[in-house]
């Protein structure tokens, strides 16, 4: 069956920001399914916010429009481009409400647009819960007891059929935003109305509990002849009761027998017919009573998802590619499985080896935030291993996580602890609920102990078990002495530093421990290290040199090596000799290669924007002839598809594991050199590693980068420039804290060392303030001291990303932020070019970022930051790699910013490139986006500390247009008209006032509290007074509540202000009313409601910006 | 040849059991189920499920299957997931040492199991490796040998590898099928009901020819409508006759085709020419075609998965195979009268065909699967829908 040729031109639309349960899944999924489009020759248009995605470089589509993905804004584009088809299924829940709501209100159908890949009708069925169960019922599928309801009082009509605990679900949410499991009927009303609210279409499904079954989760992808293949089963570790994404998985399913498991496969397959998925990838999520083996079905999703990105790295077998082709008319025999080369998408892959996936968290980003995980998702981000065995598999994913783990780490806490403070840790889901299993096995538990209380399939707390009897056994006897024996151990997927942790260098002193004692007592073990001297994780490595066991690599090729795969997608394990020498299928070839190291699992400050500047430097290097070889674990990003990189091996980014990558990768061809500066902290983390096993780095040095962290070297190198630096110091105690910062005069900024995404910063006030900080958010140490800086109050702080070759300095953008100094640059909105600063100002910073360019002797990218207060530029920091920023400017400015860097780090010049456009006609705005409506209690307040997950772009002609986009884009409506709260500290009064100004000429009216109210009254304009929180009710957050206001400017002035205006912000957050904590914003904001009064937003594609 | 550096190759330590291939490599590991040897040709099987069904398919008669999916054992062993009576496999091969079970289901430990059935297991092993040689360079002929006290000849060992002299021409049939008949009873496994019964009244009466069946194939038969009588293989064409079939029922099997078909395929020829409606799975399939005139050979590459993608020629409608075969229909050998019907979309083989003018068809895959997709089932109701 060949292509579709009745359609010439597609709509592609993408997820938007980053946020929690859509991350950059969605730009891997796209991206494949625009390359594979634009292969059969399709015009494609494409839709997305999110600058820092791949999609979005120009070079994709045909037509890139990064507006906002809203039905209003999407409907201008389709009358513009006049597209034959949308492609809903790419872009995660966000694409498919949009195309739903362009078929509802009969957009598609006045521009004659086609839905390709899922119809509205599935969707819908899809998604509506009470016609899912009814379909579900249809075909014979047991679902959970429940029903629908779309009131309190339906809700608790349903509860007398489900009781408790039972599971809320709002429809048409994402990642269960606003669900929840509910014990009591108190938890139960609160969690309804909650969802109630979350839901598009005010809708929630209440369902009995299924807590303690298995949970497992199916990839289904069909074409349009009807042939269904299953691309691989995920058996959840975690019990159900927590969302699949915050739950830690496993493919293929583990501990069904083949009956069960087709039960489930001829399920799935009936699903997709049912619901009328005609073409492409779906999953369909299980639970299983692991007591009888009944099945329910929980949900499916008519798109590609996280899952299916997690399912194609684990299988190899691109599902979004494949599903785009189905898309356009192909069937699954039609196309080739690229891995192999010779055989058709049409099969099911087979694995080899075991994949984990363990999601990564940011609760420590939110203060006061539970860690508890239950059906609404929280995870920013995830990690995959692969190994030949469960164990290494887990061992591989635990430190690929990058989270302080060399694996099955000790919970210290946990340590001696009774039975009691063990059950409940073990009872409770949380993070490192894996971790507490394992300790359980310390302290006495058994496998039908730990089951019984955290559900987890015995199989797997099997295999957990063997790990902490093979570690007692190491902490009594030592490391194996000979290479069968550390092979053996390597296999079980220690590192090198868990060994060297567990070792005990004097075996005699050790040997003297009661088994019992060794396995319980790590006291006991730290005694024992201290005493007898401690392994270092070297000397395992020179042990493993010495005996020659190093691990080998395996490809993953579809089908279990029963056919022969051409593409070098890779990952380690540690292999007996069968013929000879352990098989090593890496076969590194003889050409001049380079090394780029990814970012890791996604997390808060690192995130798609490295991963973007990793992908463009492997496209870069392609071009100009480098064998390009990717390292990464993070299974949601572009980077991991085995077509982005030459040779692609999916492994954590430890020091070990990539030696040993590199080792294999030396014995052939030429190691011109590894980019580590490009994928956030955590390839610059084993720079030192590298550096020291004698490997070529690409680009600015380690030491250079060492040089701009270190603060007193950096210092020192500032002096010599003649530069400004906000006044700072360090201090390693309490009371030295208190004095540089008598010295430096309150307010000041506090973070610890070594800082990635502002963690822990905060700005201080008073010694009193300064005191809390030092005793909850930091261990101030003499190993770990504290950093103080000079906090400059209201100044305008700007970003500057710079490129330079050791000759030529080239500025590629100088970013504005909109909210002040103190607010972290990555949860600042920012603008490119600047919209308010004075040429004399921008040059300045221009002149300081080419002294400080050649001064610390970069090769690449550069990012500084600068703070402009009364005229002055102070230097705030400068980093000599990849920044957040970086894709940003690169989309703003039209320019391949990153394929640049890369290719001056491997030697050319910038003379050779053209020159950078650098007078706009248009301003870009970039926006943060932030997930706290999934952290109820934490305060939604920006501060130092970042806590933004993603970002969208705003462009158009000017400034408040491109804000008011990026606003959209970051899902804020502002109001056309209404009530405004408007309540600044007074040093913001005067920013405020032409903000409220506007406000009130656009015919909206004001209410303030009493200071903010007679500043405003004395400046003439019309304003009610509204009490405070504290000077009695009514108040503001009784109007909030009430839904009687529209907009709030709420800036607040120390410590005790901003403890009083939280339950504004959180009211403000709960209500959906758009909120500004910040006078710039504010004025911003102000200025963009005004254009958007004005006039209609229009839409223009990037290609036709930039031409 | 023996390649002397492997042979010599040291016995690591606690290494208690051994695959030693006919060209002299020597694959230490830890043996496991039945201690003692076993020779048998070394094959693969990729299915990630339904290791109790593949060591109990008789079709595996003579081999030693090397499990590709590293961990096996998982769920256990119970009585339900057995494909027959008889001995198939003789050992198997595996990555991970067996873990104890966890399933619902599961009444043992798959390490006693293969005990108790006399089967030798070997864990430990590069299985990968182990399947990429046995793809570049064919199936090797092997003893797989079990010694908890780690002694083992060597020198004996490959001798006796190298002295059996394989599948080919070897009609394995004849030692694996039943040796009396026997009217079958049950249908398909069902969650929660186990076994059910055969359904409808006066079903129509199906002569199976049990060549190495395997049971899911009754019970199949039995789900789409029919009445079964299993006969044994060498079962004559009169008593066949006298046992009144409205169809007959070619089974799969072990071995070489064309050894079995030496006593078969003038049956099948004669049934044919009778024009009594036939069925044929796998080695019966191969057998229909000889009978109706083509030839089979050795595939280059057999086939030994749950994950086959096989397209029926009529309507292009794709089917996921459960597939164990090393033998195929020569489709460039088919007579005019029969039709191809399916091919393997992994290399173009045949996977059906259908005699023209004839109620009778066969495939080469595994439409009863147990384990692998359970896709094909509408051919068991086709038959049975012919036997009016």
């Amino acid at each position: 069956m060949p292509k579709r040729t009745d359609i010439s031109s597609i709509l592609v639309i993408g997820a938007g920001p980053i946020i929690i349960g859509q991350a950059c899944e969605f730009d891997y999924s796209g991206t494949q399914a625009i390359k594979a489009l634009k292969e059969e020759g399709y015009r494609v248009v494409l839709v997305n916010s999110n600058p820092a995605t791949i999609m979005t470089d120009p070079d994709m589509a045909d037509a890139t429009y990064v507006e906002p993905i809203i039905p209003e804004v999407v409907a201008k584009i389709i009358e513009k481009e006049r597209p034959d088809a949308v492609l809903p299924t790419m872009g995660g829940q966000t694409a498919l409400n949009c195309a739903l709501a362009l078929f509802n209100d009969g957009t598609l159908e006045k521009f004659g647009v086609q839905m390709i890949g899922a119809d509205a009708d599935a969707i819908d069925k899809a998604e509506d819960r009470q016609r899912f169960r009814d379909a579900m019922d249809k075909i014979g599928l047991n679902s959970a007891r429940s029903g629908v309801a779309h009131t309190l009082d339906e809700a608790f009509k349903v509860l007398e059929t489900t009781g408790l605990p039972s599971i809320i679900r709002p429809s048409f949410t994402m990642g269960g935003t606003g669900g929840g499991i509910a014990y009591n009927k108190a938890e139960f009303e609160a969690i309804v109305r909650s969802g109630l609210d979350a839901s598009p279409t005010t809708e929630v499904l209440i369902e009995e509990s299924l807590l303690g079954w298995k949970e497992y989760e199916m990839e289904v992808v069909r074409d349009k002849h009807d042939n269904c293949i299953i691309i691989c089963s995920i058996e959840n570790v975690d019990p159900m009761g927590v969302h699949t994404g915050d739950s830690i998985t496993v493919a293929p399913a583990l501990t069904l027998t083949d009956k069960e498991y087709q039960i489930m496969r001829n399920a799935s397959i009936e699903v997709l017919r049912e619901i009328g998925v005609e073409t492409g990838g779906s999953n369909v999520q299980f639970a299983v009573n692991p007591k009888d083996g009944r099945l329910i079905v929980i949900e499916m999703n008519p798109r590609v998802s996280r899952s299916s990105a997690l399912a194609s790295k684990a299988t190899g077998f691109p599902i979004a590619r494949v599903a785009a082709k189905l898309a356009v008319g192909f069937t699954l025999d039609e196309i080739i499985n690229e891995i192999t080369g010779a055989t058709p998408a049409a099969f099911e892959p087979t694995i080899d080896y075991v994949v984990t996936k363990i999601p990564r968290f940011a609760f420590e980003k939110f203060k006061g935030a539970k860690n508890d995980l239950t059906t609404a998702m929280k995870s920013v981000g995830e990690v995959m291993a692969i190994g030949r065995n469960i164990k290494e598999s887990m061992q591989k994913a635990l430190r690929g996580l990058e989270t302080g783990l060399d694996g099955f780490n000790r919970v210290v806490e946990l340590e001696g602890a009774g039975r009691d403070a063990i059950t409940a840790a073990l009872s409770k889901a949380t993070p490192d609920r894996l971790l507490v299993a394992a300790q359980a096995f310390r302290e006495g538990f058994s496998v039908d102990e730990i089951h019984a209380i955290a559900h987890y399939d015995k199989w797997f707390l099997r295999h957990i078990e063997e790990i902490v009897a093979e570690e007692a056994k190491i902490m009594k006897h030592g490391l194996p002495v000979d290479a069968q024996g550390l092979r053996r151990v390597k296999a079980m997927g220690f590192s090198d530093k868990r060994l060297a942790t567990l070792a005990v260098r004097s075996v005699g002193v050790a040997g003297g421990m009661g088994e019992t004692q060794a396995k319980r007592s790590g006291l006991l073990h730290d005694t024992l290290r201290a005493m007898a001297g401690a392994t270092s994780e070297a000397e395992v490595r020179q042990l493993r040199t010495k005996l020659g066991v190093h691990p080998v690599f395996k490809r993953i090729d579809s089908c279990a090596a029963e056919f022969e795969a051409i593409t070098p997608y890779m990952y380690s394990t540690y292999e007996t000799p069968i013929f000879g020498e352990p098989e090593n299928e890496a076969n590194p070839s003889d050409r001049r290669k380079v090394v780029i190291l990814g970012g890791g699992p996604n997390r808060i400050g690192q995130g798609i924007e490295f991963d973007y500047c990793c992908v463009h430097a492997c496209f870069a290097l392609a071009e100009v002839g480098f064998e390009t070889i990717m390292v990464n674990c993070n299974p949601e990003t572009v980077s991991t598809d085995y077509d982005t990189s030459d040779r692609l091996y999916f492994e954590p980014l430890t020091a070990e594991d990539v030696l040993e990558i590199l080792r294999v990768e030396q014995q052939n061809g030429e190691l011109v050199g590894v980019i580590v500066q490009f994928g956030g902290q955590t390839p610059l983390k084993l720079a030192q590693a590298l550096e020291d096993a004698g490997i070529p780095i690409l680009g600015t040095s380690p030491d250079a980068i060492d040089l701009a962290e270190d603060r007193e070297r950096f210092s020192a190198l500032v002096e010599k420039l003649g530069l400004k630096q906000p006044a700072n110091g360090i201090a390693r105690s309490r009371d030295e804290a208190v004095n540089v910062a008598n010295r430096i005069g309150y307010p000041v900024l506090m973070r610890p060392s070594y800082v990635l995404g502002g963690r822990a910063m905060e700005i201080v006030d008073s010694e009193q303030q300064l005191d809390d900080y030092i005793t909850t958010a930091v261990q101030v140490s003499g190993d770990s001291p504290v950093l103080i800086d000079q906090y400059l109050r209201d100044a305008i702080e700007c970003d500057v990303d710079a490129l330079c070759d050791g000759d030529q300095v080239v500025v590629a953008g100088v970013m504005q932020h909109i909210e002040e100094a103190g607010i972290h640059s990555g949860d600042s909105a920012c603008s490119l070019p600047p919209y308010s600063l004075p040429a004399d100002i921008i040059a300045e910073m221009e002149r300081q970022a080419e002294a400080l360019a050649f001064g610390l002797g970069v090769r690449g990218l550069m990012n500084i930051q600068f703070a402009v207060k009364d005229g002055e530029v102070y230097l705030i920091e400068v980093n000599p790699r990849a920044s957040r920023t970086v894709p940003f400017v690169a989309k703003a400015l039209g320019q391949p910013v990153a394929k640049i860097a890369s290719r001056v780090m491997a030697g050319e010049k910038l003379a050779d490139f053209p020159p950078f456009k650098r007078d706009l006609p248009y301003m870009a705005v970039k926006e943060a986006v932030f997930p706290f409506s999934r952290f109820p209690g934490v305060d939604p307040v920006l501060s130092p500390e970042m806590k933004s997950t993603g970002e969208v772009m705003g462009i158009d002609a000017d400034f408040p247009r491109a804000f008011l986009k990026a606003q959209l884009g970051a899902s804020m409506r502002l109001p056309d008209s209404g009530l405004v709260f408007v309540s600044v500290k007074d040093s913001d009064k005067g920013v405020i006032l032409p903000a409220v100004q506007t406000l009130v000429k656009e015919g909206f009216r004001i209410i303030a509290t009493s200071g903010t109210h007679k500043y405003l009254t004395e400046a003439g304009l019309p304003v009610d007074l509204v009490n405070k929180v504290a000077e009695g009710r009514p108040h503001i957050v009784d109007k909030i509540v009430d839904g009687e206001i529209a907009l709030i400017f709420n800036t607040t002035e120390g410590w005790q202000s901003l403890k009083d205006s939280q339950s504004i912000r959180a009211s403000a957050l709960m209500g959906k009313v758009p909120y500004f904590t910040t006078a710039a914003a504010s004025l911003a904001a102000a200025q963009a409601i005004s254009a958007q009064r004005g006039s209609q937003l229009e839409v223009r594609s990037l290609q036709d910006y930039y031409s | 040849m023996a390649d002397a550096a492997y042979t010599l190759a040291p016995k690591p330590e606690g290494a208690t059991g051994v695959l030693v291939l006919s060209d002299g490599h020597v694959v230490w590991g830890r043996g496991f189920g039945a201690v003692g040897e076993a020779v048998g040709e070394v094959c693969f099987n990729t299915a990630m499920t339904g290791y109790q069904e593949v060591m109990t398919d008789p079709s595996y008669a003579g081999q030693i299957v090397t499990f590709t999916f590293p961990h096996i054992g998982n769920v256990g062993v119970n009585d339900e997931d057995l494909e027959s009576r008889v001995d198939g496999a003789v050992g198997c091969v595996v990555r991970e040492d067996v873990t104890l079970p966890s399933n619902f289901r599961s009444a043992g430990e798959f390490g006693d199991w293969l005990a108790a059935k006399g089967k030798v297991g070997l864990s430990g092993v590069d299985t990968r490796a182990l399947t990429r040689r046995i793809r570049l360079q064919g199936a090797p002929n092997a003893v797989i040998a079990h010694n908890p006290e780690g002694e083992f000849d060597i020198p004996v060992l490959i001798q006796r590898a190298q002295e059996w002299p394989g599948l080919e021409g070897m009609d394995l049939a004849k030692i694996v099928s039943r040796e009396i008949q026997e009217g079958w009873e049950g249908s398909t496994w069902e969650l929660g009901q186990g076994f059910g019964d055969g359904v409808g009244e006066a079903p129509p009466h199906v002569v199976a020819i049990d060549y190495g069946a395997k049971d899911n194939i009754f019970r199949n038969l039995v789900k789409a409508g029919a009445r079964v009588t299993v006969v044994p293989a060498e079962t004559s064409l009169d008593a066949i006759l006298a046992l009144e079939p409205a169809g007959v029922f070619l089974s799969n099997g072990p071995g070489d085709p064309a050894a079995t078909g030496e006593y078969a395929v003038p049956v099948i020829r004669s049934l044919l020419e009778r024009d009594v409606p036939i069925f044929g799975i796998c080695l019966g399939h191969q057998m229909l075609g000889l009978a109706a005139g083509a030839r089979t050979s050795k595939m280059h590459q057999g086939h030994r998965g749950a994950n086959h993608p096989v397209k029926r020629l009529d309507d292009a409608v794709v089917e996921i195979t459960s597939m164990n075969h090393g033998f195929a229909v020569d489709n460039q050998t088919l007579p005019e009268n029969v039709e191809e019907t399916h091919v393997s979309l992994f290399d173009g083989s045949n996977c059906g065909i259908s005699i023209k003018g004839k109620k009778a068809f066969g495939v080469q895959y595994h439409p009863e699967a147990s384990p692998g997709p359970q896709d094909s089932f509408y051919l068991f109701e086709k038959f049975v829908g012919m036997l009016a």
